[in-house]
């Protein structure tokens, strides 16, 4: 069981959440090639150390979260909603 | 001459007596017993016999490591095996029996395997039954797990209760700044400390009482320390838990937590479960888990009446039992002297031996003053006696090794071989444990983690230090919480007056003895050395190997003593060798705690639609359908299932028929840019969908296969209803919020589950106009020209419900989707009921529902498997050509467009009386072999074609097929069935009826 301490909710157990993948990616634009999109979907980093990765809390504020995390020791470095709007306004409002 | 009770001292109380029965007679304690203490202090000594060789067994120690006192408790249903006598509190009406024996542990044949025993040595089973000729010629596994099932009879350990467990279990949930395990000298001081700083403090003991190794000295009821301490811990708001074991240590704090609730008491409520299976946030965790005294591997030293030396001392002191009269304590360190002093207060014989040459001060005069004589540089040999311990022979340090010396007649054998700190908790977090070699024994290593370590646990022997050790580890983790409290430095590891002489085997040149290092798993020092010779040299090889260290105690007291002996087989320090990892549960689990309440109904949540009781009231018969009770079928007159379905789905075709459509998700898709989002969404067009219409769309995910279907209705300018499938009702809501938060994050677009706020219906059929006009205030609402076919509407319902209506079909003729919000729905039901049941209309369940949609070829859950393209699934002309849209990219993968990937296509069976079954394989007639060209995922009887239809994937289409001959194979059930394959639109395909 990790602790992720959710921007809204709190501290809570990761099975509140879900887990998404990772955070790095660009996805392409729509009208993209599919070798920018094959790239995206299919090519992946099994990063050993921090990475940054999306969190969907499924059983919270249905909020999608980037979390950095240590995918060695879990230690969890920062966690934001993936949203940048909803990142600055929850800035905004503290 | 064996144990006996003592007329005074001890933690028992005398004034009440516990019944309880042994291997079916009766036998009496006190409150305040073990099973254990119960059993010695009856006389009982022999009280097992072992996992291999049916050797007896009796009390080893007095606590969780006990690997000798395994008994079974409860009868029946509640018959539980493998339960360690000595952590069992006893109660009254208590019903214990010996296991692994028959008749009984006193008398057991299977003891013949001792006879055998030289044949039994590690990997016996492996050597002689698998894979030797002649057993094994030709036969595979066949002959060795026949075999197996002879030996795990002959060998192993006690017999569960097949019958259902009728317990309860309770999961539970705590947070707590501080946790600390272990109520010893330095859990006490750690969690008074904390308390006293202001931290909330969760103080956790596996054992009835609160105090560790302060239980085991002599009890003098005057003495008021050890209350006084308990009195202070409980006033600083300590919260205390005692019979919880902290069985596992997790990521970030998390601490899982065995509270056995009822297992000592004789009556417990029917309202209290059994166990609770707590999962505890603590911000920081002190480990005052204490030390285990380790065994000495000597000949025969899993005898009756040899056990650790504070076990002896925690039956004389706790529960008042002398445990012999004639007493050796061999011991290889200071620690065992406090206990043969007491011994011999107590009455009884004591002989010494110590392994070491010198015995230091004040433990020589104190043992002299006691009349103790002590024999220096002697080991424990052998113990003799065939059901229980009446001499031991010894040996004398000669150089490096052992000689022959004296036999000493005795009734009782206590051995010390040093303490093993225990360290699983912390090695749970990863933290290698380190060899230290002055204090022969592993220490917690490095973590890194706020987790501190305390008491001997830590390796600190000294009662004081220990205390001390726990205040500094208070204070630890208080400043790290912000609380100010001044730090205490930690004392050092150790603190014997005297260093211990490590002692793991005692042996002579020549002799050949029976010395056990893991006594549960029957694995002897032999075994260990055997292993090193056949190469199986890394810890964890020995380990499974020899099983050294598995099963119920996890070689708590033999695991060092095996690496020891493996190390110096290979020429090699103890360090380098290493030891095995620690992983949870430190002591077992049951299997019911770890399911709580989530068994049979309660497994998973249950989810009813606003009209389960309107459709049970009108005879619905209900199946699952993930997590939703749907309408199966409504039997008539006692049709079965075939007759009900078969003749609902007629009658949606010819009259009408009403489904309760409630477990569709639905979702709300609402703002300025939703007309762009779900374009972008679907494969199809949806951006000049008007309003007052609903469009059938197709989602892909970003690899290009297909996620989901459904139709998605247009309300408004900035409003639109989509309903998914039921099955990916929750999946597609976390994929629109998916793009919306982390893609499209300039869409201006909210998204809103309504599915439990829509209760919905299907009306279906030629009727289905009729039935519906005469249910709504304004039926013009419902003309061809004013609702013409993917029409919606909002309106009212008689009485003014509010509804939705679209005209949409998923059974192939004209019908409608009504929503009212969900209380309505009976309402609603009742309406419908009301005109369509004197018209000749019927109720539909799931089946019939099935039946339709495979007559039309229309696919779900069964078809869009995840594998599927929208090409495979025959709706490539839903993908648009003009737009871009998720998945749309690589939809277009060259495998993905290959014209030989198998297609939607329709069965026939050739033979139209016969029948076939979903999952079989469809092949070519003339290969009817491996994995075929195809399969079948649906199967019906078709009312309207008159004989049973398939739906399934086919390689290259039904184009491809027609007219060849092919074979539904399904070897191993219904048998092959010779078939056509057809078109998926096997009924009105120009879909007159739907438009009609």
């Amino acid at each position: 069981m990790i602790r992720i301490p959710c921007p809204f909710c709190g501290e809570r157990d990761h099975s509140e959440f879900t887990y998404g993948g990772d955070a790095s990616i660009e996805y392409p634009p729509l009208d993209a090639p599919p070798e920018q999109w094959l790239r995206a979907v299919f090519e992946r980093e099994n990063v050993r150390g921090m990475q940054a990765e999306t969190w969907h809390h499924a059983n919270g504020c249905r909020l999608w979260l980037v979390v950095e995390r240590d995918t060695l020791t879990h230690e969890i470095r920062s966690v934001r909603p993936a949203h940048a709007g909803i990142a600055q306004a929850l800035e905004e409002g503290r | 001459m064996s144990a006996r009770r003592l007329t005074d001292g001890g933690r028992i109380d005398r004034s009440q007596t516990l019944r309880f029965t042994w291997d079916e007679r009766g036998l009496s304690g006190h409150p305040g017993d073990t099973l254990a203490s119960a059993l010695l202090a009856s006389g009982e000594r022999l009280l097992g016999r072992s996992f291999k060789y049916h050797r007896p067994r009796g009390v080893m120690s007095a606590g969780v490591e006990e690997s000798g006192a395994l008994v079974t408790l409860g009868r029946a249903a509640r018959r539980d095996p493998n339960v360690k006598a000595t952590t069992q509190e006893l109660f009254e009406g208590l019903a214990a029996a010996g296991q692994n024996a028959w008749p009984n542990v006193r008398y057991d044949l299977g003891a013949v395997n001792g006879l055998l025993s030289r044949f039994f040595v590690a990997g016996f089973y492996y050597k002689t039954f698998m894979g030797v000729p002649p057993f094994e010629w030709g036969r595979g596994t066949g002959m060795w797990m026949r075999y197996e099932k002879l030996i795990r009879r002959a060998a192993g350990m006690g017999t569960a209760s097949r019958a259902p467990d009728p317990d309860r279990y309770e999961h539970a949930h705590d947070f707590c700044d501080l946790l600390v395990v272990g109520a010893g000298p330095a859990g006490l001081a750690a969690a008074r400390v904390a308390a006293e700083a202001g931290l909330d403090v969760l103080l956790v003991e596996q054992d009835f009482e609160l105090g560790g190794n302060l239980l085991n000295q002599p009890h003098d009821p005057a003495a008021t320390g050890h209350a006084r301490e308990l009195a202070a811990v409980a006033a600083a708001g300590v919260r205390i838990m005692t019979r919880t074991t902290a069985f596992g240590l997790y990521d970030h704090g998390v601490a899982g937590l065995l509270e056995r609730v009822t297992e000592h008491l004789a009556n417990p409520s029917p309202h209290l479960p059994r166990q609770r299976f707590w999962t505890v946030r603590a911000r920081h965790t002190i480990l005052a888990t204490g030390a285990l005294e380790r065994h000495v591997a000597f000949g025969d030293n899993d005898r009756p009446g040899v056990m650790s030396v504070t076990a002896a001392r925690s039956y004389l002191n706790r529960f008042a039992v002398l445990p012999g009269e004639s007493v050796i304590v061999a011991t290889n360190n200071d620690s065992a002297y406090a206990a043969a002093l007491e011994l011999a207060r107590a009455g009884a014989a004591v002989t010494l031996l110590d392994a070491r040459d010198t015995v230091p001060e004040p433990l020589s005069t104190a043992a002299a003053d006691e009349g103790i004589v002590v024999h220096t540089n002697t080991a424990p040999l052998q113990a003799q006696g065939a059901r229980s311990v009446d001499a031991l022979r010894t040996a004398v340090a000669d150089g490096t090794g052992w000689r022959t010396g004296a036999t000493f007649d005795c009734d009782f054998v206590a051995v010390s071989g040093g303490w093993s700190p225990v360290v699983h908790l912390h090695s749970h977090r990863g933290a290698r444990p380190v060899w230290n070699a002055a204090l022969a024994c592993f220490l917690p290593g490095e973590c890194g983690e706020p987790l501190h370590v305390a008491g001997a646990a830590a390796g600190i022997w000294d009662e004081q230090a220990c205390e001390t050790s726990g205040r500094a580890a208070a204070a630890a983790a208080a400043a790290a919480l912000g609380k100010s409290v001044p730090s205490v430095s930690a004392p050092p590891a150790g603190g014997w007056s005297a260093p211990i002489r490590p002692l793991y085997e005692v042996r002579v040149a020549g002799q050949k003895l029976k010395s056990f290092v893991d006594v549960q798993n029957d694995v002897t020092a032999e075994d260990v050395r055997l292993a090193h010779r056949e190469g199986y040299v890394s810890v964890e090889h020995l380990k499974r190997y020899t099983t050294l260290g598995m099963a119920t105690d996890q070689g708590k007291m033999g695991n060092v003593i095996g690496l020891a002996l493996m190390a110096e087989a290979l020429g090699k320090e103890i360090a380098e060798v290493g030891t095995t990892t620690f992983r949870p549960p430190y002591t077992p689990v049951s299997l019911g705690a770890l399911a709580g309440r989530g068994k049979g109904s309660h497994f998973r949540p249950l989810r009813r639609t606003p009209m389960h009781d309107w459709n049970l009231a009108h005879g619905a018969t209900m199946t699952e359908a993930g997590l939703w009770q749907r309408p199966w079928f409504f039997a008539r007159d006692r049709e079965s299932l075939a007759q009900a379905y078969v003749r609902e789905a007629s009658t949606v075709r010819t009259s009408v028929g009403l489904c309760d459509v409630t477990s569709l998700g639905k979702i709300a898709v609402q703002g300025p840019d939703a007309t762009e989002f779900l374009n972008r969404v679907y494969t199809n067009p949806f951006a000049k969908l008007p309003i007052g219409k609903a469009r059938y769309g197709i989602m892909l995910r970003d690899d290009g296969i297909v996620m989901d279907d459904g139709t998605t209705w247009r309300l408004s300018e900035t409003d639109y209803f989509m309903t998914t499938t039921t099955a990916h009702a929750a999946k597609v809501m976390v994929w629109l919020e998916e793009l919306l938060q982390t893609r499209w994050p300039d869409l201006r677009v909210h998204v809103t589950s309504v599915s439990e706020q829509w209760a919905g219906t299907a009306v279906a059929g030629p009727e289905s106009r009729a039935v519906l006009a005469a249910c709504v205030i304004d039926p013009h609402v419902l003309t061809d020209e004013s609702l013409p076919f993917m029409g919606v509407v909002e309106t009212r319902l008689t009485g003014g419900i509010p509804c939705r209506i679209a005209r949409i079909s998923f059974s192939g003729e004209l019908a409608f989707e009504v929503y009212v919000p969900a209380d309505y729905g009976p309402a609603m039901m009742d309406l419908l009921w009301d005109i369509a049941e004197p018209l000749g209309g019927c109720l539909y369940g799931l089946e019939a529902l099935g039946a339709l949609r495979i007559e039309k070829g229309h696919v779900t859950g069964a078809e869009l498997d995840g594998r599927v393209s929208i090409d495979d699934a025959g709706l490539g002309k839903m993908a648009a050509g003009n737009k871009h849209y998720i998945g749309s990219a690589l939809r277009k993968r060259p495998a993905l467009v290959r014209e030989d990937r198998p297609r939607l296509v329709g069965v026939f069976p050739r033979d139209r009386s016969q029948t076939f079954n979903a999952g079989a394989l469809l092949c070519r007639a003339e290969q009817v072999a491996g994995h075929g060209d195809g399969w079948i995922t649906a199967v019906t009887h078709s009312p309207a074609l008159g004989h049973w239809i398939g739906l399934g994937f086919m390689v290259g289409g039904h184009a491809a097929w027609s007219g060849k001959p092919v074979v539904a194979a399904d070897p191993v059930r219904a048998g092959n069935v010779e078939v056509e394959i057809v078109s998926p639109h096997m009924y009105d395909p120009s879909g007159a009826r739907m438009h009609g």
